[in-house]
Formats: structure tokens, C-alpha cells, sequence
């Protein structure tokens, strides 16, 4: 998977600075991850990956390290 | 009049017959690339090469349960295989069982909410994702006259179509901002199979309360949905439309 690509997701959905964008990061850890932000990085990770995700792996998405086992089944 | 709805992908659910299959048709015929939903892949192939004599390979079907929640998602992965482009969903997938309250099965109320409520929020998951990657779009969502004002011995069925308007106001606020558009049509008493079950007694009882003095066709309900499928509706959203010969004034 292209890191740099997911990395870049996260920063544009969620208008964040790319340091922060580390596999601790949480949903609804920080103001500007909120549900609103997440439906953006969903829009966001469909585009950039060309994939369609389950509506329980988007629930299911609560970190960034989740986003990229998620996003890696969707890719291999 | 210019087709109305060139280049535009359209999924149809319960497509196979009555107001889906009327719907199915004149949105083929105004240009859209159509896919058929239904639950029986016999009929909706049918339909498909029926469809595509008359107007190209601008028809698909994809056969799935919309009740079915893992049977969406596969739906719609099969749809993304297809195109990654979603413009306009027509929930139209609904069963109708009469019964009095007390003879109802818990059975049939799940089954009932499954089908007609349950579905519209399955499928706009999927939808609505698919729509604002491309700018936006428009859900119809099949309600019912018997959602609006009740009908004895519809209990769950008008309860389970009101539901339907209510995820229609809700659904039409939440994505505003992505530039989909949700609405609802509440046909009246339409000449389909779905309405054969009523008794002759009941059947002239409810033609006595129509101003216009008969049944709607499903073709009526059609041309409301390529009005609301098509730009001159793009600054309709939230609304509920009677398609029912004056039942209700």
C-alpha cells in the first residue's frame, strides 16, 4: 500500500498537519476527526484507492494503523 | 424534448415489474444507463434484454435482496465493478401484506420494515458515497399514500412506508452539503399486481375517494421520478410527492 498516499488522505480530509498522521492516531481523538471528517476520509480513501468499503469496516476504522489493515484487504 | 437523462447511471431497486419496471423503462428510454435490482434473476433478465433490444447495452441487472444487508454490500461491490459512477437511486423494492393488527406475525413486521425502510437506508449507504465522489446526485424513495394518511388494516405497512418518509427528511438534510438530493413519492391507489390482493368492495371504496375518478398508472409514478431523477428538480430535495389523482385533497 502507498503510505504517502494514505498519509495524504488523512491530511486532506481531516486538514491536519502530516506529522500527526501516526498509527496512534484515533478517531474522535482529536476536534478535527470527527464523523463528518470520517465520511470525508472514507470519500477520500475510496477515491485515492479506487475501492469501495463495507459500512462495517468504516465503523470499524477507529485508528489510522485500523485504516490500513482495512484498506490492505481491500488492495490485495 | 431532449432525453433527460443522458449519461446518467440510474440503479432501480425492485425493478421487475409494477412502478419499477415502468420507472426502469422510461429512464432507458431518456437515455440513462440503467441497472435493474431485483430478487428474482430470471425476470430481471428479462427485463434486461427486453430493454436493451429497444434502447443498447445501456442496461445491466444485478440480482440481490435490498432487505438483506450483506446482500447490499455484495450488490454494490458487483455495481462498482460495473461503473464507479452513481448519479441517481430509485428505492422503489416494497412488499404490501394486509392484515389486522392482531393477526400480524412478528415475522412479517421485520420482514416489512426490512423490506421497505430498512433497505432505503442500506442502499443510500452505498448510493451516497458512489454520488459525492462525482458531485452529487438524486435518491427517490418509494413511499405510499397509506404512509401519509394510514389505511385500516395496514398498520405495519403504512408504518414501515412513513418510515421511509421520515429517512427521506433526514437523509435530504445530512447530504445537502454533498449536492444529493433525497425525495419521496407517495403514489395513491396504482394500477400494479401489489394492489390485486384488495378486495373488489375495497378496491371501489378507494376509487369513490379519488377526485380524478381512477387508479394512477404506474406510468404516472414514473414520470414523477424522471422529474425528480432530472436537473429541472435540482434544487428540490426533502420533499414527499403525492402521485395520487387528488386522493388527499
Amino acid at each position: 500500500m502507498n503510505q504517502e498516499k494514505l498519509i495524504q488522505c488523512f491530511v486532506s480530509a481531516l486538514a491536519i498537519d502530516g506529522a500527526l498522521v501516526t498509527d496512534e492516531l484515533k478517531y474522535n481523538s482529536i476536534p478535527q476527526w470527527d464523523s463528518t471528517a470520517h465520511m470525508m476520509l472514507v470519500a477520500e480513501l475510496e477515491a485515492e484507492f479506487d475501492v469501495m468499503l463495507d459500512t462495517d469496516d468504516i465503523i470499524d476504522m477507529s485508528s489510522v494503523a485500523k485504516a490500513k489493515t482495512i484498506l490492505a484487504k481491500y488492495l490485495d | 424534448m431532449n432525453q433527460m437523462l443522458v449519461d446518467k447511471h440510474v440503479l432501480i431497486t425492485g425493478a421487475s415489474r409494477g412502478i419499477g419496471r415502468a420507472i426502469a423503462a422510461t429512464f432507458a428510454a431518456q437515455g440513462a444507463t440503467v441497472y435493474l435490482n431485483g430478487r428474482d434473476e430470471s425476470s430481471l433478465k428479462a427485463l434486461e434484454n427486453e430493454l436493451k433490444q429497444l434502447y443498447g447495452d445501456r442496461v445491466h441487472s444485478l440480482a440481490f435482496d435490498v432487505s438483506d444487508a450483506k446482500q447490499v454490500k455484495q450488490g454494490f461491490q458487483a455495481l462498482f465493478k460495473l461503473t464507479k459512477t452513481l448519479d441517481v437511486l430509485v428505492n422503489n423494492a416494497g412488499i404490501l401484506e394486509h392484515s389486522l393488527v392482531g393477526m400480524v406475525s412478528a415475522e412479517q413486521i421485520q420482514q416489512t420494515f426490512a423490506s421497505n425502510s430498512f433497505s432505503v437506508i442500506y442502499t443510500s449507504q452505498y448510493a451516497s458515497r458512489l454520488m459525492a465522489r462525482n458531485g452529487g446526485g438524486s435518491i427517490i424513495n418509494m413511499a405510499s399514500i397509506i404512509g401519509c394518511v394510514g389505511s385500516s388494516g395496514d398498520s405495519v405497512y403504512g408504518g414501515s412506508k412513513a418510515a421511509v418518509i421520515g429517512i427521506t427528511k433526514s437523509l435530504a438534510k445530512e447530504l445537502a452539503a454533498t449536492q444529493i438530493r433525497v425525495n419521496a413519492i407517495a403514489p395513491g391507489f396504482i394500477d400494479t399486481q401489489m394492489n390485486e390482493s384488495l378486495s373488489v368492495d375495497k378496491q371501489n371504496q378507494t376509487l369513490q375517494s379519488i377526485a380524478m375518478g381512477r387508479k394512477g398508472t404506474p406510468q404516472d409514478v414514473a414520470n414523477t421520478a424522471l422529474f425528480l431523477a432530472s436537473d429541472l428538480a435540482q434544487y428540490v430535495t426533502g420533499q414527499t410527492i403525492g402521485v395520487d389523482g387528488g386522493m388527499l385533497i
